[in-house]
């Protein structure tokens, strides 16, 4: 002891950092990332090794030539972003395609915002969506699986499902044709992109988040609950035309989006009530786009337009006051 | 596992309580004593001692300098050397008392024996009068004086007087070793302080990382046969021990913003101050010492211990072997909303609760990176308020926006510093902006005036 340190109080720290929160939503996203190996072989773990390596090296580069900031790729944030832009692609895009998307995500959704904290759309969203409207075909098409086990190439279910009803014929008649059911889309042998197949293995990351206490489970139970109220009242009205709630609950996106996009810190509301109205507002949308939109699936576009109204949110819905009315 | 606790917010810190297992022992005497004369939330003390003047232990020294102030009285026999400024633990001069000790001489009247008196006198306002002399003031942190908080204003009522034995900061462990020492005294001193504010029940919370505390106060209470006294384990949590919290857990009632607890018919006391209490009615004896937890896991010799007030830090260090090679910071309070020590000359004061040496590695704070918008701050704010924020208010010196949204509520418990993963130095902003807004509310009042 030489001199004393004196600072105001508290003089300890729960030793949480943004590095160790990240690396949680990493070890989270390791299950689905397996699954998807599993499913789609080593093409897969390409794809997701471009991803995060473009992601990182890009934040890195731009940070230290165009800002002149200290580098935030510490942080780990660009890995999280770059695993769930690699989630969100068919196994089989090209890479430069990829790398794109990379560009996007952290370029122009993160760092022209002002990097970690300050970007208004989740990154990795951003970059998908940017990718599906201007690479439609590579991001619609699925080639021959590669992986151990034998997943089903084709069409997504969603997919499959829009494309018969615009055929005229009915939901069941799709679903038995394609031979659908609940245990194979739970256990992941269906067509998508890597995020959308392993329901399974994202749902166990999610339950060790809320467990690890990362992230509170109210935004995904509330987008869970609405896509099921809002399928249910479809559903019930004409089952020929629209699909039932387990099957939208199961298909597409929205177990990835829900667990892991929606629940982004940065861009979702603080507050509980701020959480829950904006997963109803995700999964009514979500539903509006797959039932009477032109895509078969909803979920990015959804989470994106919420996303823009989070400032709101966090202004109407704030925490009861301690002792106030 | 019980449910009683808060019901906003809150940290879960690990309680590191490494003296619990040490009894409180005595200190020596140190050759000179340094008595303060604010000490206490309120006036200033009035010196009526000279230089020169002998004095004994318990002897008034000095006189409240008005309604809201306290006795203060020496904690040892000696001669006055010197009443000058002195350097306080933050530095700031403060007018102290300078005592040379010459043996242990008490004066008349104080009963030092530790017989235990358990028939409460019956005058309400004689037991307040005997409070008010012997200078007891809240020991739980905030030092206002005691016989100020019994006396509340007309038209109020007071349901229920709580004990607060949570001591939900870590590592410190001096109310816990007093009620397991002093278990039989805390509790005449709650039946004092219930009999005062007019026989209303009183509830003595202790959390339970403290069970043995907990059984050994259920067992003194029927030992003594008290009726209207209970013990409510409370489930751990920080900052579980504050005045508002407290009122909250043990009586579902919310004390509003800006309103004191007797609002909601609370009075809430601490354990040492109610071993105050007792000694002051029931044994004419003034505050002269006081517990004090010296404790880290970078310190040799963790203790608990009685310690005259007026005692030099240094004297009680080196008593127990010295500031640590690895010590960046020493701390007079709790890790959480206790003060850095910047001189160690400096003496102690009637509400000196512990002494915590802290390692580079414990305590230095991570450099600040940009809000993630997580909202843990929010979550951990036991007023239910937004410290990010006030955080940015507070920088861009919006003041009406800050007093719109609460920043006055704010408990300084340091809930939302601890639990930022971005290490945003939120209540240091907001501590500051506080007082800015105070005097905008001030000036404000004054010129309405």
């Amino acid at each position: 002891m030489s001199t004393l340190t004196v600072s105001p109080s508290p003089h300890i720290h729960s030793k949480d950092s943004t590095m160790s929160l990240m690396r949680d939503v990493v070890i989270a996203l390791v299950p689905a990332v397996i699954c998807s190996f599993v499913f789609y072989g080593w093409r897969e773990i390409l794809l997701m090794l471009v991803s995060v390596a473009s992601c990182v090296c890009l934040e890195w580069a731009v940070t230290k030539y165009m800002l002149k900031q200290p580098s935030t790729i510490g942080d780990l944030s660009a890995v999280v972003t770059g695993i769930l832009l690699g989630l969100n692609l068919p196994y089989s895009t090209p890479l430069w395609v990829v790398f794109i998307g990379a560009v996007v995500a952290i370029c122009v959704a993160k760092l022209t915002f002002g990097g970690i904290g300050q970007n208004i759309w989740n990154p990795a969203l951003v970059g998908r969506v940017f990718l599906l409207v201007s690479f439609p075909t590579y991001m619609t098409t699925w080639g021959a699986p590669q992986g151990v086990v034998d997943a089903v190439s084709g069409p997504t279910p969603l997919g499959a499902i829009q494309e018969g009803l615009m055929q005229g014929a009915s939901v069941q008649d799709i679903m038995a044709e394609h031979g659908y059911s609940y245990s194979s889309m739970l256990f992941a042998n269906l067509g998508g992109s890597a995020g959308e197949v392993c329901a399974l293995a994202l749902l166990a990351g999610f339950v060790y988040l809320c467990v690890r206490k990362v992230i509170k489970p109210w935004i995904t139970l509330s987008i869970f609950a609405t896509v099921a109220v809002t399928a249910l009242i479809f559903w019930g009205i004409n089952p020929a035309r629209f699909t039932d709630p387990l099957f939208n609950l199961l298909s597409g996106g929205l177990i990835l989006g829900a667990c892991f996009m929606a629940t982004d810190y940065v861009t979702s509301p603080m507050s509980v009530w701020g959480g829950v109205v904006f997963g109803i507002g995700i999964g009514f949308l979500t539903m509006m786009i797959r039932y009477f939109g032109s895509y078969p699936e909803g979920v990015s576009f959804a989470i994106l337009i919420m996303n823009s109204v989070v400032p709101l949110l966090n202004m109407w819905f704030k925490q009861k006051k301690f002792g106030r009315k | 596992m019980s449910k009683h606790t808060f019901s906003i917010g809150g940290v879960h810190p690990h309680d590191s309580k490494i003296s619990r297992e040490c009894a409180i022992e005595k200190l020596p005497l140190a050759p000179t004593v340094y008595i303060q004369l604010s000490q206490h939330i309120g006036a200033p003390a009035k010196p009526v001692v000279a230089v020169g003047d002998k004095v004994k232990v318990g002897q008034v020294i000095a006189e409240p300098g008005g309604f809201v102030s306290a006795f203060i009285h020496s904690s040892v026999s000696g001669t006055v050397k010197s009443i000058a400024p002195r350097a306080d633990l933050a530095g700031n001069p403060q007018m102290c008392i300078e005592i040379a000790v010459e043996g242990d001489d008490w004066a008349d009247g104080i009963d030092t024996s530790d017989t235990l008196i358990t028939d409460i006198p019956e005058d309400n306002k004689a037991i307040i009068e005997k409070i008010r002399l012997g200078g007891v003031v809240g020991l739980g942190g905030a030092t206002f004086p005691t016989h100020v908080k019994l006396s509340p204003p007309p038209g109020s009522k007071c349901d229920r007087v709580i004990i607060n034995g949570c001591e939900c900061e870590p590592y410190l462990t001096s109310d816990f070793r007093t009620l397991l020492e002093k278990g039989e005294q805390v509790v005449v001193g709650a039946a004092i302080l219930r009999q005062v504010m007019g026989n209303v029940p009183c509830t003595i919370a202790i959390e339970e990382n403290k069970p043995e505390a907990i059984a050994h106060i259920n067992e003194v209470i029927g030992k003594l046969g008290y009726k209207g006294i209970d013990v409510m384990p409370m489930k751990m949590r920080y900052p579980q021990g504050g005045e508002k919290q407290l009122i909250d857990a043990v009586m579902h009632r919310q004390v509003g913003s800006g309103a004191l607890p007797i609002s909601v018919g609370a009075v809430v006391q601490n354990v040492a101050t109610a071993l105050a209490v007792y000694d002051a009615v029931q044994k004419n004896k003034p505050i002269v010492d006081n517990s004090v937890t010296v404790t880290g896991e970078c310190f040799p010799r963790q203790a608990n211990l009685l310690v005259r007030v007026g005692t030099p830090l240094r004297y009680i260090i080196d008593y127990l072997g010295g500031v640590p090679e690895n010590a960046v910071k020493v701390i007079s309070g709790g890790p959480m909303m206790g003060r850095a020590v910047a001189n160690l000359d400096a003496a102690t004061l009637k509400g000196t609760g512990a002494l915590l040496f802290l390692t580079a590695e414990q305590t230095l704070r991570a450099p600040e990176t940009n809000c993630i918008r997580c909202g843990k701050c929010a979550d951990a704010c036991p007023m239910g308020l937004e410290p990010f924020l006030l955080n940015r208010l507070a920088k861009a010196d919006k003041l009406e926006d800050l007093e719109k949204n609460a920043v006055q509520d704010c408990i300084e418990c340091g809930c939302c510093l601890y639990s930022c993963p971005a290490h945003i130095p939120l209540l240091d902003n907001i501590r500051m902006a506080k007082g800015a807004v105070l005097g905008a509310i001030r000036a404000r009042a004054a010129a309405k005036k």
